[in-house]
């Protein structure tokens, strides 16, 4: 039997396959279809601490192996979160990592805050891709500095896994990796969505009401490996590979170039079962290949030449 | 909800450029009501990615139908399956009609274009109820109408090739003077211009009317958060199309 477990910042975990952020919903919606607790763990929508309603209409375009979205983190707000959805969690064994967004640093503190009085939760995935209000909107996690701050401030809060999901959206991923590094997390979670635009030419406008949006889904998932590749070679702490991941082989090329374990996101509206399902073909593959323990796979490629990302290709 | 791999039993060409896919669901058929929709995995590989969803046609026994265009890549793959396919299909989903509620006597079903597709399984379950039942259809021309597995249907047709010459809400118009409905209430599903109009009239002459919608979709069951519709003074800004609907009384929305 290979084994599929593996840890971060003490928390244990059943297999590498973890179901992303925003395309889980809140764990109990997908319930009835898929058996949660064979998956590596549930990642829930973003909360902020009140709720979002979102951007309006138009929110999503399909695009050729993928999709833009701009949905604005809608969500119920950290306090229904507790109300609404924390007793169907409780029912659960899979672990649940609560991500968390929002407009200012003290936003992050104070959500986490709430958040900490519940012993459910086994960690925290932090997305930076929020616009930061204090900034004019800009993005925090474009901003080194800023995405550093958010990490300083969070961490002495919280004994938990401190999971700081990154931006591809940035020239060197490895430089933002470093900064949360040294600032205590305990794990990088890589990428979320690129930006993206699609245009309707018959009304000469942009499909989405925010012009732009995040692509996700198979088209990314070559520039997702080589952020991967980047971050997890800059840093001791585990990087986790998302981006576009729809099957096991999928997956295995994220372990091979570095991910400590991988997320499944645009794949679950099409398949709610997808992260199941790759967790068990990554088992097969380890099995067939005589390998004891998923981890084995984890930066094994065999890249003959140590090249730089950056110059490799140059 | 369920997730089932479905066989193909037929697609056959109803009308122009119309076909109805028939498969095995015994689940989806056992339990879906007037109004919900499946999302149907269309290919195996990612072109195209997401599902696309449709309302179901008819159920009986084991067996669904849907009802469709060939409009892009979607509907043409499945146009192109036969007896040899499976199809893996989510659902029932969304919020029905509201056909069981007391609150009217005659039931007005009005479709434009392939907005047929969600009334003649409200056809049937209005009738077991006993409720009066008229029929409003719209389309382009004669070639393009659907009209089987309804009652007391009336048409109208945008180049007058059968029936009124006009709108189906123009016909609608027309009727209304000169029928004796009895507490009639609309069930509506069409483009989302038609449905704005048919909204504005019915709101005009306080006649109760639900519409189904249809937008883009990725999840069709609530995580996605991709569907949203504009409420017009709700407790919140908007409610989502899968979920919430797509079938939703007039005045909770704005179109
Ligand atoms: C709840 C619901 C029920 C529906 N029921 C039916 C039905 O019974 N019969 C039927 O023929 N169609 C129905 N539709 C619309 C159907 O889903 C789309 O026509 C289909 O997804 C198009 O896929 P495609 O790949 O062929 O076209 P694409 O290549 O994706 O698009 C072709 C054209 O269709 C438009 N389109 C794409 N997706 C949708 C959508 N979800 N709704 C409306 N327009 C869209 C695009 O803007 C484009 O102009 C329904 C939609 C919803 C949301
Ligand atoms: C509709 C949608 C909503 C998302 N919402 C969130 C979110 O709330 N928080 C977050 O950190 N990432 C969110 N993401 C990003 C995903 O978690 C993931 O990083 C990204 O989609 C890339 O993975 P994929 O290609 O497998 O989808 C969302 C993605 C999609 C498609
Ligand atoms: S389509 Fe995903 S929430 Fe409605």
């Amino acid at each position: 039997m290979t084994k599929t477990s593996f840890s971060i910042g003490g928390v244990q975990f059943p297999n590498r396959v973890l179901v992303a952020s925003g395309t889980f919903g809140y764990g109990d919606e997908c319930s009835s279809l898929v058996d949660v607790n064979k998956l590596g763990a549930i990642i829930t929508k973003s909360l902020s601490m009140n709720p979002r309603e979102g951007n309006p209409p138009t929110r999503i375009v399909e695009t050729p192996s993928g999709m833009l979205n701009s949905i604005g983190l809608a969500n119920i707000g950290v306090e229904r979160f507790i109300t609404e959805k924390l007793p169907f969690l409780e029912t659960i064994q899979c672990p649940v990592i609560v991500n968390i967004a929002a407009s200012t640093v003290d936003e992050y503190c104070a959500v986490l805050d709430v958040l900490e009085e519940h012993s459910r939760f086994d960690g925290y995935e932090i997305n930076v891709s929020c616009p930061n209000v204090k900034e004019g909107g800009l993005s925090f996690g474009t901003d080194r500095v800023m995405t550093a701050e958010i990490t300083r401030r969070l961490r002495p809060r919280t004994k938990r896994p401190l999971i700081m999901k990154l931006t591809p959206n940035v020239a060197f991923i490895s430089e933002f990796a470093r900064a949360v590094e040294a600032e205590g997390a305990d794990a990088i979670s890589a990428v979320n969505t690129l930006i993206g635009m699609a245009v309707d030419v018959q009304k000469r406008k942009p499909v989405l009401s925010t012009v732009t949006g995040g692509l996700s889904g198979p088209a990314i998932k070559p520039v997702a490996l080589a952020k991967v590749y980047e971050a997890s070679r800059a840093v001791k702490i585990p990087v986790i590979g998302i981006g576009g991941i729809r099957t096991a082989t999928d997956a295995i090329e994220f372990l091979m170039v570095g991910a400590t374990a991988v997320q499944v996101g645009t794949m679950n509206f099409v398949d709610p079962s997808a992260g199941v399902t790759i967790a068990e073909g990554i088992q097969a593959f380890c099995e067939e290949h005589g390998i004891p323990d998923t981890g084995d796979l984890v930066g094994s490629l065999d890249a003959r030449v140590d090249s730089s990302v950056l110059t490799s290709w140059l | 909800m369920v997730q089932e791999q479905s066989q193909v039993i037929s697609v056959s060409e109803v009308a122009r450029n119309t076909y109805v896919l028939r498969f095995h669901s015994p689940r989806i058929a056992r339990s879906v009501l007037a109004g919900q929709f499946v999302n149907i995995a269309v290919a195996d590989d990612c072109d195209p990615l997401l599902r696309r969803p449709f309302s179901i046609y008819r159920a009986h026994g084991d067996t669904c139908e849907i009802i469709f265009n060939v409009v892009g890549k979607g509907t043409l793959a499945l146009q192109k399956k036969s007896s040899r396919d499976v199809v893996n299909v989510l659902g029932p989903l969304g919020t029905p009609y509201s056909l069981e509620s007391e609150g009217f006597m005659t039931a007005v079903l009005v479709g434009g274009g392939l907005g047929v597709a969600p009334l003649p399984l409200s056809t049937l379950i209005l009738r077991n109820k006993g409720k009066e039942l008229v029929t409003i259809l719209g389309a382009r021309s004669s070639e393009y109408l659907v009209e089987q597995h309804l009652e007391n249907v009336h048409v109208s047709t945008d180049d007058g090739t059968k029936g009124m010459k006009g709108t189906a809400v123009d016909l609608l118009a027309s009727l209304l003077p000169t029928q004796r409905w009895k507490s009639p209430k609309i069930f509506a599903c069409g483009p989302t211009g038609m449905l704005r109009a048919l909204g504005k009239f019915a709101v005009d002459r306080n006649i109760p009317c639900e519409v189904s919608l249809e937008g883009p979709m990725a999840c069709g069951f609530g995580i996605c958060q991709g569907c949203p519709v504009e409420l017009v003074d709700g407790r919140s800004r908007y409610a989502l199309m899968c979920k919430d609907g797509p079938v939703f009384d007039i005045r909770r929305i704005s179109l």
